[in-house]
């Protein structure tokens, strides 16, 4: 018999989770990494950094978020109760901040003056947009064509923020192709650019980095629990798109075998129908944007076109630290397609008095069906990753109705 | 096996060093617009003074490069343009030219999927000589190294402005065939090319490395290629030339096209003999 993995000890020093991760880039940003990687090494364990980082988690971004008990929720179920995580409640609406928070005080102490990202929704483009006004540092968001045209509210806060958008209109336009653009923006002005990763995808350090910041959930999360009602949660949830706000809760319950842990990926119009974004329920190991980890690609290797209703999740890779979780079997991650996902977003708006964000809606509605199955003495804890605000205007349309 | 002894990159290197000539390679995306094009334009290449043909490989998400090799990429790929094309592609070319090294250049994603060991086998089966992963820097690039060297293949690897002193000696010592010099922190064809600043850096490579090293990004015309060519022992042409034979609509007219360009190189590079 083989010892338990310790999942806390992951990943190595060349950023790899099992066979996944590393650092697939050109030359050229080998250095940059290497500089970013040994910062941030060294002011993770920085007194004065972390300090700063707490009180900025506290004072700006508004944590610790609660736990709350969808009681009307999980008397509809009829089930397990179901608890969510409102990250929803965070300055911007959404986890993303969790991070862009770390990496703007890391920009500054490495002295650049510039920060760019790439945004699929809008939601990590907004709190980059929202920390570089705090800090004084000048801000390029890349955004696909396609997701500037269905997330207009978020585009216009950037621009309130004093960020400039890019639209990006190279391949299928959205989150893989301003990634792509903020690479290529990046390899060309290292010398005074950060570029903040919004998910935990990218070369190495990013998948760890902004994990790390994120765990503040989890965390949070774990101890919750046991300070509320004495005992772990039975199942977590989250969304899995690049996996930033599900590797933020998941993180502090790895190594808890007794918390069975979901992700729940966007199937789209349906997995079989070709049309979904599961990178780990229907893709394969190959390699994109700097790491190995399941891809979404046909035959000849090219990266294919995603389709969810959440911009969020429409993205053909996933963070390397899932594809190991998957192939570990310590996580399970499945589908929700864009109608579960919508009855799920409707449900939790009658029910509670919550519009979630169309991304989030995919884990409630995961939970619900999880919960179904479980015992009212149990318990599943669902991270509310963001609210629905933005997303009222695709819901409207999507169902016909003229604002 | 010790088939690198063979290669015909080291062969053509070491015909060059004796006639104390500059190296002109020129990069062009395999399947753009058709195959048919691409053979055309390398016969014209080789015609025109070419050394060294790099066949790019498309791929979807071409992260290093700029505008003008992403839209050649979707082009190629529109086309169907997949590693059994390319290979059938050299193999074509082979048949009536059997001395001019083929490097395939291109991304990580369609050589992991296609599965390592087959597309190494299939590309010295069909007359390629090297391979250039963008995303594979050198730690990424080990693993391949012994795989490609059973099949007789050269590594490229890639060396950049950024890469500091003791990355360039290891690097230095892991290189096969020929370095590549990236001119400028940025992506290919953008206008950013420094004869100056590319010197000091290009020089101590030299120094180091028991391979040629060539400059590439930024090359765009004669002039330039004069400036950098005086630096080095080859230079790649790619974006400025990819570019021009983007309006070719037919293979005739791709090869004139890429012939005629090639041909000004040529000559600007031979005007400055060592």
């Amino acid at each position: 018999m083989t010892d338990p993995i310790d999942f806390h000890a992951w990943p190595d020093a060349d950023g790899r989770f099992g066979g996944f991760g590393g650092r697939y880039v050109a030359e050229t940003l080998m250095a940059p990494l290497a500089e970013l990687t040994a910062a941030y090494e060294h002011y993770r364990m920085d007194p004065a950094f972390i300090a700063e980082l707490d009180r900025d988690l506290a004072e700006y971004v508004g944590r610790p978020s609660p736990i709350y008990h969808a009681e009307r929720l999980s008397r509809e179920v009829g089930g397990a109760q179901i608890l969510l995580k409102r990250e929803d409640l965070n300055h911007t609406g959404a986890h993303k901040i969790n991070n862009t928070v770390g990496q703007a005080l890391l920009a500054k102490r490495m002295g650049k003056p510039r920060v760019i990202a790439e945004t699929g929704a809008g939601q990590h483009g907004v709190a980059t947009a929202t920390v570089a006004a705090r800090l004084g540092l000048k801000c390029v968001v890349y955004m696909g064509a396609t997701d500037i045209e269905r997330q207009k509210i978020n585009v216009y806060r950037m621009k309130l923020l004093g960020a400039e958008v890019v639209p990006v209109t190279a391949g299928s336009q959205t989150l893989k192709d301003a990634l792509n653009e903020a690479l290529r923006d990046w390899v060309t002005n290292v010398h005074d650019t950060f570029y903040i990763i919004g998910t935990v995808a990218g070369p190495h350090p990013y998948p760890k980095m902004v994990r790390d910041f994120n765990a503040v959930i989890g965390r949070e999360a774990r101890a919750q629990m046991q300070s509320r009602y004495g005992k772990l949660p039975d199942a977590l949830v989250a969304c899995v798109g690049g996996g930033s706000n599900a590797i933020g809760l998941f993180h502090a319950f790895l190594n808890d075998a007794g918390v069975a842990i979901y992700g729940a990926e966007a199937a789209g119009d349906g997995l079989d129908t070709g049309r979904h974004a599961a990178s780990l329920a229907a893709g394969r190991p190959g390699i994109l944007h700097g790491n190995r980890t399941y891809v979404l690609c046909d035959d000849a290797g090219q990266i294919t076109e995603t389709h969810s209703v959440s911009a969020g999740l429409d993205y053909p890779g996933v963070g390397p630290e899932h594809a190991w979780l998957k192939e570990t079997g310590r996580a399970t991650y499945l589908g929700v397609d864009d109608g579960e996902a919508l009855a799920a977003f409707h449900t939790l708006a009658r029910t509670e008095g919550i519009l979630a964000a169309l991304e989030s809606s995919h884990a409630v509605a995961l939970g619900m069906r999880l919960a179904r199955d479980m015992r009212p003495d149990q318990a599943v804890l669902v991270n509310l990753s963001g609210r629905g605000d933005k997303d009222v205007h695709t819901i409207a349309a999507r169902e016909g109705i003229e604002l | 096996m010790s088939a690198t002894v063979h290669n015909r990159i080291d062969v053509r290197f070491a015909a060059l060093r004796e006639q104390g000539r500059t190296a002109l390679i020129p990069f062009i995306t395999a399947g753009d617009p058709s195959i048919e094009a691409t053979l055309a334009a390398m016969k014209a290449a080789v015609a025109a003074g070419a050394d060294l043909i790099e066949l790019g490989v498309p791929f979807s998400d071409p992260m290093a490069d700029g505008p003008v090799i992403q839209k050649a990429s979707e082009r190629a790929i529109a086309a169907g343009t997949d590693a059994p094309a390319v290979f059938e592609l050299v193999n074509r070319f082979r048949a009536g030219d059997t001395c001019t090294p083929v490097v395939l250049m291109g991304y990580l994603n369609p050589v992991e999927i296609h599965g390592r060991e087959r597309f190494a086998r299939e590309a010295a089966a069909a007359g390629v000589d090297g391979l250039l992963l963008v995303d594979a820097p050198l730690e990424e690039a080990a693993p391949f190294q012994a795989l490609l060297s059973e099949q007789g293949l050269h590594q490229i690897l890639l060396a950049a402005p950024t890469t500091g002193g003791e990355r360039r000696a290891q690097l230095a010592s892991a290189a096969t065939g020929f370095i590549y010099y990236v001119a400028f922190a940025g992506v290919t064809g953008a206008a950013r090319l420094n004869a100056q600043a590319v010197s000091a850096p290009v020089a101590a490579l030299r120094e180091l490395a028991n391979v040629p090293v060539v400059i590439g990004f930024g090359v765009r015309d004669a002039a330039s290629a004069r400036e950098v060519g005086a630096l080095a022992d080859g230079v790649v042409v790619g974006s400025a030339l990819v570019e021009r034979m983007a309006t070719a609509t037919d293979p005739a007219t791709a090869g004139a096209t890429a012939g005629e360009f090639l041909g000004s190189l040529r000559a600007a590079l031979d005007s400055t003999a060592k």
